[in-house]
């Protein structure tokens, strides 16, 4: 392939792709992102390529590999184009009668998605609750595109804005356009993208510039970047090619996890067929602007993430903060002007240069556009949603999410990882917006929403955290270091029973210094889940303290196994236990050597009866 | 020239210069760990902070790194600087009882106790010693590794490097330890930068002339 050489050969490009697609044929699209290949799209895969091979039906089932879709919950699935029939939690030989029926232009239907909420099956993906209440501007790109395949990707209109950007609109007007979108950035902080970015622009350097794409996300239980990278990549490298230009920036870097192998294979071939078909290197489209990419992998810490910190590893230095101002608009990467952005930030981009600013302010209220979560924890449907800022939070959990994943119902959902914090579910009604989740004592962050139950205890959830950030903590700034270290061992005292309402004042107090005196980010929110955790569950904590008991169950230095009348002397418990300290005669109830019992909970979970108490 | 306002009172400094050195002209006393004249700032004891700008947007910096700025307002002992200072200080006393250092610096303030579990640990991690090796000394021979709780100083692969010099700069300028160091019974040191080098006194024959840092040194005194 020639490397296009102006924007009417792009167009010429386009239009042939175009005369390619022939939607009369049935597409089998599979997801296979990283959480797709762990659930077996793997096998689904390789069972539709034998078996349109066998059966000869090339000309008649078309096939498409693409990232995740979202409902990883329903994993390994499979999505019709264009019928749009959604096949969930297929194996090998759903794959093979799907195929089959196909061929002869018919549906599965006992193979359809099964609503637990009406009892009915349901036929096309968009009817289904958890797609149908999303708004799905960027995720619903990762059903079009293979993308390994840069045709794909610009069959879907991509590149457009980009081409239409680089021909038709001055570098200024761009960044109006950013600006006025209201975009904000996904990253954690919110910071108004367009700003940023006219902070860039006016940045003098005749040494060049960087724009930073930091794909780095190390929150645990989030993983929407990744299915972005790995789903769209091209998405994220059109973005950076309009902000390059908007900016008059001549390099760029995305900083990927190492955890995240796919995505920076994807990566790869995408910015290698870019540059082969003429968008990134020197005279992009024959105007003269040039722009390349290059990956850097993480170092594998969490606080890399951090800008500053982001930005010395990719100088390949110790990831480690430093004290902002100098912003890195002032000094960055090799003391050049850098600007940094998140990849969902990025992705966003075309979008709203494709639709302009006023249709993307138009998504969304109190902030625009929409916001990927990934919903994980004790609900019904985990995956990633995508919704447009402003909606309650009890519509993302209950209408999308499907509600409660066991009969105990929902208590908390905590958001935005281990800076953010928890939200009661007396609050659920809330709009979703930076402005609104601050004031509740969370951040929207990155986008993680776990949720938790009765069954989760929320002294057990502030040390998880608490757990992470005290090794997290790169260990240069002192309150942050020692302040991690000493808020875990009082989380410790009191979730084993050790601790006093002294604690929680010192707790308090520790807390409000680490916010205050901590150098970067991770210090200043690491007190967050303890503070919201403090503000909510207070009740929790007490009981704890004052009557050693833990609500939920769970602190295991406060809890003993019991077992009541139901027990029919089954054995089954006594069979598990590690401890071997479950005794009783056949067919008569059982008795725990509390003593001896290392709680790890197993009997419970064999126990058919609902024997087992927890005290 | 810039002009900041430092607890009421309007100062002109040069650009470039910290609040710290700015309230230090002044006469305003700050106090220090990390921080050392003719070595870069750090910024990582978080003992100098300071509240700047307005209630309620104001907030806390580290003085030490903080470049002054046009109309800043600055103030160098708030309720909330002290109250954050003292919380920093039971925290070091927490984990580093016997330096001398920050037992003044405890009594001070005022901080007559500490409520955490009491630990004795050799380093702070001020990396005072980090830097008077590459930026005074020109040798490089230690630095950081490791993070949150592993972080540690030390040199690579522990075993002495060939750019030390054994002079003892290190532990010269250590704020927790050079008080108690056992010079010449590496065994008992109790910091680890200084664990790998043996002051240069033990090895007269292979250092006679260098310049030592140390004084007093039990090593000499015991010698002579
Ligand atoms: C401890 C810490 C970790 C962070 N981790 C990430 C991350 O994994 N991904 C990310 O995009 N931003 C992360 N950030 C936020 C970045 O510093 C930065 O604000 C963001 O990348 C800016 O992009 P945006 O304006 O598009 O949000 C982190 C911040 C802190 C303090
Ligand atoms: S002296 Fe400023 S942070 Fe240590």
């Amino acid at each position: 392939m020639e490397r296009l050489r102006s924007s009417e050969e792009f167009e010429t490009l386009r239009q042939h792709l175009f005369s390619t697609i022939r939607p009369e044929i049935p597409m089998v699209v599979i997801p296979a992102g990283t959480c797709g290949q762990a659930s077996g799209a793997e096998k689904l895969i390789r069972t539709a390529q034998r078996e349109i091979l066998a059966k000869k039906l090339q000309e008649k089932v078309f096939l498409r590999i693409t990232g995740c879709h979202g409902f990883c919950e329903m994993e390994p699935s499979v999505l019709i184009e264009p019928y749009r029939t959604f096949y969930p939690e297929l194996d090998a030989d759903g794959m093979q009668r799907i195929i089959h029926a196909l061929a002869d232009g018919k549906m599965v239907e006992d193979l359809l998605y099964f609503d637990p909420s009406t009892g009915e099956k349901i036929e096309k993906q968009d009817d289904i609750p958890f797609f149908r209440h999303q708004s799905r501007l960027l995720l619903a790109k990762n059903e079009k595109v293979d993308p390994l395949n840069i045709y794909d990707y610009i069959k879907n209109g991509g590149y457009l804005a980009f081409s239409n950007v680089l021909k038709n609109i001055r570098p200024e007007a761009v960044i109006d356009e950013v600006k006025r979108s209201g975009l904000r950035g996904r990253g954690g902080a919110g910071f108004p993208t367009g700003m940023k970015w006219k902070f860039l622009a006016d940045a003098e350097n005749k040494n060049g510039k960087y724009i930073v794409c930091n794909a780095d996300e190390g929150d645990p239980g989030a993983y929407m970047d990744r299915s972005l990278l790995e789903g769209n990549p091209h998405s994220i490298i059109e973005g950076m090619l309009i902000g390059a230009y908007a900016t008059g920036t001549d390099s760029g870097v995305i900083y990927v996890r190492s955890e995240y192998p796919l995505a920076i294979k994807h990566l790869t071939v995408a910015l290698k067929q870019a540059r082969h078909t003429g968008l990134l290197g020197t005279d992009i489209l024959g105007s003269g602007f040039g722009f390349d990419i290059s990956i850097v992998k993480g170092a594998g810490a969490f606080v890399c993430g951090e800008e500053t910190a982001l930005m010395r590893s990719i100088e390949g230095r110790m990831g480690e903060p430093r004290q902002r101002p100098p912003f890195p608009v002032e000094k960055g990467i090799y003391g050049k002007p850098t600007l940094i952005n998140n990849v969902e930030t990025w992705a966003n981009i075309p979008v709203i240069m494709t639709n302009g600013a006023e249709k993307y302010t138009g998504t969304g209220s109190i902030n625009s556009g929409t916001k990927i979560f990934s919903l994980v924890g004790k609900i019904k449907n985990t995956g990633l949603v995508e919704v447009p800022m402003g909606t309650p939070i009890r519509k993302v959990l209950y209408e999308i999410g499907g509600g409660q994943a066991d009969s105990t119902g929902i208590k908390a959902v905590q958001t935005g990882g281990p800076s953010g914090g928890c939200i009661p579910s007396s609050l659920f009604e809330m709009p979703i917006s930076y402005e609104s989740f601050a004031e509740a004592g969370s951040i929207i962050g990155s986008g993680g929403m776990i949720v938790m139950d009765e069954n989760t205890c929320m002294i057990d959830v502030a040390k998880y955290f608490m757990n992470f950030l005290k090794d997290e903590s790169c260990g240069k700034c002192f309150t942050c270091r020692k302040g991690t270290q000493r808020m875990h061992e009082l989380l410790e005292d009191i979730s084993s029973g050790k601790g006093t309402m002294e604690h929680l004042k010192l707790m308090e107090e520790l807390a409000i210094v680490m916010k205050d005196t901590a150098m970067c980010g991770l210090g200043q929110t690491a007190p967050n889940p303890v503070l919201s955790t403090l503000k909510y569950f207070k009740d929790e904590y007490i009981a704890h303290i004052e009557n050693k008991r833990c609500p939920a169950g769970v602190c295991k230095a406060l809890i003993r196994f019991s077992i009541n009348e139901n027990c029919t002397g089954c054995g089954a418990c006594a069979r598990i236990c590690p401890e071997n300290v479950i005794m009783g005669e056949k067919k008569e109830r059982h008795v725990i050597d509390s003593d001896r019992c290392s709680r790890c909970g197993a009997c419970r979970s064999v126990c058919k009866f609902e024997a087992i108490d927890v005290i | 020239m810039i002009t900041l306002t430092i607890n009421g009172l309007k100062v002109q400094v040069e650009e470039g210069t910290t609040i710290l050195e700015a309230a230090r002209f002044l006469g305003f006393p700050i106090p220090t760990l990390c921080h050392q004249e003719g070595l870069s700032p750090y910024g990582a004891c978080r003992l100098c902070v300071v509240e700047i700008g307005e209630e309620p947007k104001s907030k806390l910096v580290s003085s030490c790194t903080y470049p002054a700025e046009e109309g800043l307002v600055v103030r160098t002992g708030s309720k909330r600087v002290v109250n954050a200072r003292k919380m920093i200080i039971e925290l070091l006393l927490a984990s580093c009882p016997q330096s001398k250092t920050i037992q003044d610096l405890a009594s001070a303030y005022g901080v007559r106790r500490q409520r955490f579990r009491q630990e004795h640990e050799d380093c702070i991690l001020c990396g005072l010693c980090v830097r008077m090796c590459s930026e005074q000394m020109m040798a490089k021979a230690i630095g950081f590794r490791g993070r949150g709780k592993e972080r540690s100083v030390g040199t690579p692969f522990d075993v002495q490097p060939d750019v030390c010099r054994l002079c003892g700069g290190c532990m010269y300028i250590c704020p927790a330890c050079s008080l108690r160091c056992t010079y010449n019974e590496p065994d008992k040191a109790i910091c680890n930068a200084c664990a790998n080098l043996n002051p240069p006194c033990i090895q007269k024959e292979r250092f006679n002339d260098l310049m030592c840092y140390m004084s007093p040194c039990v090593a000499c005194e015991i010698d002579h």
